[in-house]
């Protein structure tokens, strides 16, 4: 889901930009009072940014015979809250700009839009619906996992088909090109992040009771 | 529970490795490219005369230095969250422990 260095014409990379800034400013407000409200949390946040950082270092290989990575937002986002990952993200998508040549500082705002938030909004609202509908705590935990990574490439591709739309089929010609790329490559990769993020789940239901009690998540544990 | 996550991850871990085992599919010129540099020939095939118009600052000198910085970012990750589930690990059967004793 990285769009490479200059890859995004100005205007688009400027407006993404634009877009992303109030989520990350808002994320880092809602980090430091975090922080001073409930530090016991602390730890299990850097964990949860932690989960961020390994799962988007893993290219894994996919049916459609390319390579590509899950994001590792979707842990977080239903645990803190998805305005949080804003902040989380970013740290992600900065250190592989910088130190990778991953992504890119003018694509940063771009990338930080579909990893950072659309992803975890994405998340956050599957896991709200389905524990709404009363479907099980692990259930509810992988579609969150599984949609807002997929989201996240979609977001990508629409990203891409907003700045360069086909001549003939214009935007969503371009949209099916890139989602072809992107977002079918993306399926099982998706489906792997919704199985590990249930793994971290069950543990932590299981050793940091108290913790996800402060956070009010899943009262009453596995149910 | 400890096996469920067993079986869960089996399950992560075959298909992770299946598209490995499979025959790979045959009209990408190179087995497993990236999707993000897919998407960069993308834009490319269609707009010839798009010229990227910043490039990245800094760049790893070669892929053995890109290697490691992966391997840097997933090394961190892993070591702060495997950190952080140890500790909760061990709390956890302390106080198990100490319930135990009290019962007694």
């Amino acid at each position: 889901m990285h769009i490479a260095e200059g890859f995004l014409p100005p205007l688009h990379a400027a407006a993404w930009a634009a877009i992303s800034l109030p989520f990350v400013v808002v994320s880092t407000w809602r980090v430091n009072r975090l922080m001073r409200d409930q530090p016991q949390t602390k730890l299990l946040l850097a964990a949860s940014g932690a989960y961020a950082f390994v799962l988007s270092a893993l290219k894994l290989p996919s049916v459609t015979g390319s390579c590509s990575h899950p994001t590792g937002t979707g842990l977080g986002a239903i645990l803190f809250g998805p305005s949080v990952m804003a902040l989380l993200g970013t740290i992600v998508l900065l250190f592989q700009a910088l130190l990778l040549a991953h992504g890119g500082l003018t694509t940063l705002g771009a990338n930080v839009f579909s990893m950072a938030i659309a992803g975890p909004w994405v998340a956050y609202a599957a896991f709200r619906g389905a524990r709404w509908v009363n479907a099980p705590l692990a259930v509810a935990v992988f579609l969150a996992a599984t949609l807002g990574d997929w989201a996240t490439y979609l977001v990508t591709a629409g990203q891409l088909a907003l700045a360069f739309p086909d001549p003939v089929s214009g935007f969503a010609g371009a949209m099916v090109k890139f989602a072809s790329v992107f977002a079918l490559t993306q399926i099982p990769l998706a489906i792997i992040e919704g199985l590990l993020t249930v793994i971290v789940i069950n543990l932590l239901n299981q050793y940091s009771r108290d913790e996800l009690d402060e956070l009010a998540f899943a009262p009453g544990g596995a149910k | 529970m400890k096996r469920t996550n067993l079986m869960l991850l089996a399950v992560v871990v075959i298909l992770v490795a299946q598209p490995l085992l499979l025959p790979i599919p045959n009209q990408l010129g190179e087995p497993f490219p990236g999707a993000d540099d897919q998407g960069k020939k993308a834009i490319v095939a269609s707009n010839p005369d798009y010229r990227p118009w910043f490039k990245p600052i800094w760049e790893p000198p070669s892929g053995e230095i890109t290697n490691l910085f992966f391997a840097l970012q997933g090394a961190l990750g892993a070591g702060l969250l495997g950190y952080y589930l140890g500790l909760r690990r061990g709390r956890a059967q302390r106080r198990n422990q100490d319930n135990v004793d009290a019962g007694h």
